[in-house]
């Protein structure tokens, strides 16, 4: 960190940080907005909520769970592996994350269709004879995990072009800010899963 | 800059040739100066839209019954001028025109933080524009809930609401990616010595304002996409019949909607407090009163959304709560006013347009300030609120206090980013019809309030008939003033006489500048030794 700082004209990477997590917050509170009309709806309709979460296969949410756990270990591995100079270790590591990340998407998918095939989706005939608290429910559930998997989709293009540029050699072990940034990204895409899960599979 | 450029005077920021040529030297370029005009022109031509379909309304008010307009086009009328004034200029107004051209020179910086992250905001604030105004002409007719897209009715209305939510939607990214460079700005481009507190005030401004750029606009942003995906999907989030609570929309839409008065009008009051000493050629009082009010505005702020919702069946607690809060919020902007009134006090006061723009500003925000205690006393509010007491406060506030200051902003900074200076008389003789016009047009609108006549109805009975009249009046005389102050302006910037590098004797860095100021602003980054307001 101590020569990381210093600053020639173009490049300030304490600066590139500091944007980086100012963004973060803008994504926070961007999911706030969502968080708080969940908890309101479940103040509201705490029965149906359960019911409803019943309906959701834990086991699926628990494998994607460890899945984006695991992938944000990858990522923190890749940033200490190209301060050590080791950039094949780096791409490998990275390639890791993206592979999970793809892996988290499919399980989503099956997840998805699952559900659809079963009529439970929203405007669907059979979630409007089931009662409101239900329905609300699902309709946070498709817009709450839709919302996170597209930040999974910007985040896994996020992180295959900086692979790009460790390939390149444009981003290495004394100007990496670049790589930092991907894998706060991710990081904050895995924070949000952290909340989402107990809060729609685990609370029967 | 090479070498062989020194010998020869820098081309100015408006000359330089980059790698592109035309038009594309600008909508391409990087740079802070060219871009925050950029922002100056598309915000001139959506302003002139805006403010015709603002007076096409006053003239189908002229009289009761249908005047020149039925009801279904007053109200796209009103929601066009509220989505347009609101989004497209008054919110990113002064950070994104005078905080991109003047908040780098300002700190003594070559450029903000990412400047093409900066040129991007621009992109994304076009982008949005087109999709917002799109709604006009495509679909099932133009947009009639408002600018405040209230549920349930955004999303059972049948005309075109899509594409409006979603271009408000997009300038919330605009908004706040200007607001996120502008924080790391600050934090890491101060010239050395400039301490957090020797900085000018109307950077300080723009730090409050980018934070609640940055922390309010993804709220309104996830709300408006909830819209969207209750249009498009049917999801049930605030529509009754499938359990949802529209009220929420409405504090959801608020808690972003309110702080956004603080974005408009926190940067109007960093612009005053630049102004006024320099005019007053006297240190500002209380420098120190300030900025911690600027902050305390930014903060405090974010907790009085409540005030525009005292007649939706909130409990006691809440309203009371909201009140006193909503008075509290009041004193940090009296501490602003007090500030510079004593500023001026034994001055020797320099009487020059720009001066005469925050003179004007004081007394119409002063009405605004005053009106809107009135709106946020709980009895009060009862009887006024949705009537066209509301709407002329938040027009003297809005328009009287940002757009005075946005005014008084470019006529205090013009000659520094055109290099001309502009007819002082002509620019005075606008400004005096502008200011009579603006008094006589939204005076009248508190008393026709109070006694009753609602907002956003473009018939009424007879007994308003007169004060309609006055008001319909003044904003003919006020647009006349406008198209004045516009036209000497725009003629100046191509035919004005040379101006110098300080014009009004300034304190501040961008006065140590060439007028216009060459591409990197500064040949050597300045060290800063004193206050920025040092007179005597």
């Amino acid at each position: 960190m101590t020569d990381h700082t210093q600053i020639d004209e173009h490049r300030d990477d304490e600066g590139a940080k500091t944007g980086m997590w100012i963004f973060i917050f803008t994504e926070l509170l961007l999911f706030g907005g969502l968080f708080i009309v969940y908890s309101v709806y479940r103040y509201l309709n705490p029965m149906a909520f359960h019911m409803a979460a019943e309906e959701l296969d834990i086991f699926i949410g628990t494998a994607n769970t460890v899945i984006l756990l695991v992938s944000s270990m990858t990522i923190a591995m890749a940033i200490t592996s190209i301060q050590l100079k080791r950039k094949r270790l780096t791409l490998i590591l990275m390639g890791i994350t993206v592979l999970l990340a793809l892996l988290f998407l499919v399980n989503k998918y099956f997840e998805w269709t699952g559900k659809i095939s079963h009529g439970i989706f929203p405007g669907s005939e059979i979630l409007h004879q089931s009662s409101q608290g239900e329905i609300l429910f699902f309709g946070l559930y498709y817009a709450m995990t839709g919302l996170h998997a597209l930040h999974i989709i910007v985040g896994v293009t996020f992180i295959g072009y900086v692979m790009w540029l460790v390939k390149t050699d444009d981003v290495k072990y004394d100007d990496y800010v670049i790589l930092e940034n991907s894998a706060l990204y991710w990081h904050l895409v895995d924070l949000i899963w952290i909340f989402l899960f107990p809060l729609f599979y685990l609370i029967t | 800059m090479t070498e062989t450029m020194k010998q020869a005077p820098t081309p100015s920021f408006l000359e330089y040739q980059g790698r592109f040529k035309g038009i594309f030297a600008w909508i391409f370029s990087t740079d802070h100066k060219r871009i925050g005009l950029l922002y100056l022109y598309s915000m001139l031509v959506f302003f002139s839209i805006a403010a015709t379909l603002g007076l096409m309304m006053k003239l189908e008010l002229i009289a009761p019954g249908r005047t020149i307009m039925g009801a279904q086009t007053y109200n796209s009328f009103f929601t066009l001028h509220g989505i347009t004034m609101i989004f497209l200029i008054v919110v990113p107004g002064l950070p994104a025109v005078f905080g991109n051209f003047f908040l780098p020179i300002m700190i003594g910086a070559k450029d903000v933080a990412f400047p093409k992250l900066n040129l991007f905001s621009w992109w994304i604030y076009i982008a949005g524009a087109f999709i917002a105004l799109s709604s006009q002409f495509l679909g099932d007719g133009a947009p009639d809930t408002g600018w405040t897209f209230y549920a349930p009715y955004s999303f059972k209305t049948g005309t075109n609401m899509l594409p409006a939510v979603t271009g408000a939607f997009v300038l919330g990214f605009s908004s706040i990616v200007t607001g996120l460079n502008f924080i790391v700005t600050i934090h890491r481009l101060r010239a050395p010595g400039m301490k957090w507190m020797k900085m000018p005030l109307f950077p300080w401004a723009l730090y409050g304002t980018a934070w609640i750029q940055v922390l309010a606009t993804p709220i309104v942003g996830i709300t408006l996409l909830m819209v969207v995906l209750e249009r498009t999907l049917q999801i049930g989030f605030f529509d009754p019949a499938l359990g949802g609570d529209p009220i929420l929309y409405q504090h959801l839409f608020w808690i972003y909607s309110h702080p956004a008065v603080y974005i408009m009008i926190l940067p109007a009051m960093g612009v005053i407090s630049e102004i006024i000493p320099t005019f007053a050629r006297k240190t500002i009082f209380g420098y120190t009163a300030i900025v911690v009010s600027t902050l305390a505005i930014a903060f405090v702020g974010y907790f009085v959304w409540g005030h525009h919702m005292f007649t939706s069946g909130m409990s006691g607690v809440a309203l009371y709560t909201f009140s006193i809060l909503t008075f509290l919020v009041a004193i940090p902007s009296a501490i602003k006013i007090f500030n510079w009134v004593a500023t001026l006090h034994k001055a020797s006061i320099d009487l020059q347009t720009p001066f005469l723009w925050a003179f004007c500003f004081l007394f119409v925000f002063m009405i605004g300030g005053l009106s809107g205690m009135v709106l946020g006393a709980l009895s009060a509010n009862v009887h006024l609120h949705d009537t066209a007491f509301v709407v002329a406060h938040f027009h003297y506030i809005v328009f009287g206090g940002t757009g005075f200051a946005f005014f008084g902003a470019l006529h205090y900074w013009f000659p520094k980013m055109f290099g001309r200076m502009y007819d002082k008389s002509w620019a005075n003789i606008g400004l005096a019809i502008f200011f009579t016009g603006f008094n006589t047009l939204y005076l009248p609108m508190f008393y026709l309030g109070i006694t009753g006549m609602p907002r956003r109805y473009y018939d009424y009975v007879e007994r308003f008939h007169g004060p309609n009249i006055v008001s319909s009046m003044g904003a003919m005389l006020m647009i006349t003033g406008l198209i004045i102050v516009i036209t000497n302006l725009v003629r100046s910037a191509r035919y004005g006489a040379k101006a110098e590098k300080d014009p009004w004797k300034g304190k501040t860095l961008e006065w140590t500048v060439d007028s216009p100021p060459s591409l990197e602003n500064f040949e050597e980054i300045p060290i800063v030794t004193q206050d920025p307001y040092k007179y005597d």
